[in-house]
């Protein structure tokens, strides 16, 4: 049962606050759990949301599938999977959502718009987890199963995860810069909210031994394509996002590393 | 046999990455990488200037190889692009649209 008091929470990732608003006292306490270490109630949002929760089965035009659907009509993006649907206005930097009160479409919804507000900004979303390390940070980049969540595990206790599972990324004027997400995955342990100048990107690979290998910058632009969560078929921001990848593999050393299930492989991380 | 003109299509993102011309579709995000005479070819397909114009002066001058031969090669290879949406082939010039 909803308020009729609207309540607002703002959620900072990579710097970006996005402001959620709704007038469901359970939804705000499930935002407040799920994103406790990236609420800022200082920031200026970039972005609001207004979310509406509905029983199951209310989500209005609901397309009734797990396969998400982003697209852009009449100036808005229009996101839909069976348990949400969202229609964002980026001219207003306004949007709302109908869901139920749990985390996962919010979760989805974030990772869309951030992508969405990162692209023009030369930003990426990558399949990866990241660390920092003696104030630099790391990323290793795959699909399911290349073993990101198991480096992460590995990491020595110097180590800060930012994330085992999505990496998010800015370019700055000194080139790019790593920060910590709340997007887990098998881990299911939010990343710190911390941020550090990115040293390198490591392509994950499993193998016998603990190996770092050289990759030629156009084997390395195919590989962190592939890794790259990129949701809308709009030709402008496809540009973008391949323009950022591009600048990606130029400016950041990217190799190939190889590694066996074990923590010596951090002997190599440095 | 009328001349054939090629020029690129815009909804394209491209860039020469370590030395090999990366070219994303911006319609279905396919990533193709063009060796060196395609390459050569792309960039110098401006709409205006007939294939085999643009086989003489940009492969033949500069890859040893069959006129005949290039410019087959090359007409494959147009048309392979032409199916993926990356390049426009017409028998008459193609006017830059705005």
């Amino acid at each position: 049962m909803g308020s009729a008091i609207a309540q607002d929470v703002l959620i900072e990732i990579g710097a970006m606050p996005v402001l959620v608003r709704t007038s469901s006292p359970e939804f705000l306490h499930i935002l407040r759990e799920r994103y406790g270490g990236f609420v800022n109630s200082a920031a200026q949002p970039v972005f609001e949301f207004e979310v509406e929760i509905v029983r199951p089965g209310g989500i209005p035009d609901a397309i009734g599938d797990d396969d998400l659907s982003v697209r852009f009509e009449a100036g808005r993006w229009v996101l839909e999977r069976g348990d949400f649907r969202a229609e964002l206005d980026p001219a207003l930097r306004h949007g709302r959502i109908w869901q139920s009160a749990t985390q996962y479409a919010i979760d989805a919804a974030f990772r869309i718009v951030h992508s969405l507000l990162l692209a023009k900004q030369g930003g990426l979303l990558v399949h990866a987890a990241s660390v920092v390390r003696n104030g630099r940070a790391f990323l290793f980049a795959g699909v399911s199963g290349a073993g990101k969540t198991t480096i992460s595990r590995l990491a020595p206790p110097d180590a800060t995860l930012l994330t085992d599972e999505i990496s998010y990324l800015r370019r700055e004027a000194d080139g790019y810069v790593a920060y910590g997400t709340p997007f887990a995955g098998e881990l299911a342990q939010p990343g710190e909210n911390v941020r550090a100048p990115l040293a390198a990107l490591y392509l994950l690979a499993q193998g016998t031994e603990n190996r770092i290998d050289p990759v030629a910058e156009a084997d390395a632009l195919r590989e962190v394509l592939r890794c790259v969560l990129f949701f809308a078929h709009d030709s402008e921001l496809v540009g973008h996002v391949f323009d950022s990848v591009c600048n990606l593999v130029q400016r950041v050393p990217v190799r190939r590393l190889t590694f066996v299930p074990d923590f010596r492989v951090w002997e190599l991380i440095v | 046999m009328s001349p054939v003109y090629i020029a690129r299509v815009k909804e394209v993102a491209a860039r020469s990455i370590g030395g090999e011309m990366m070219i994303m579709s911006a319609r279905d995000s396919t990533l193709f990488s063009l060796n060196e005479t395609a390459t050569a070819i792309w960039q110098a397909a401006d709409g205006v200037t007939p294939l085999s114009e643009i086989v003489q002066h940009s492969v033949c001058a500069r890859f040893e190889v069959d006129p005949a031969t290039a410019l087959r090669d090359a007409e494959e290879l147009v048309e392979g692009l032409a199916k993926h949406g990356i390049l426009k082939l017409s028998d008459q010039p193609i006017e830059e649209t705005p």
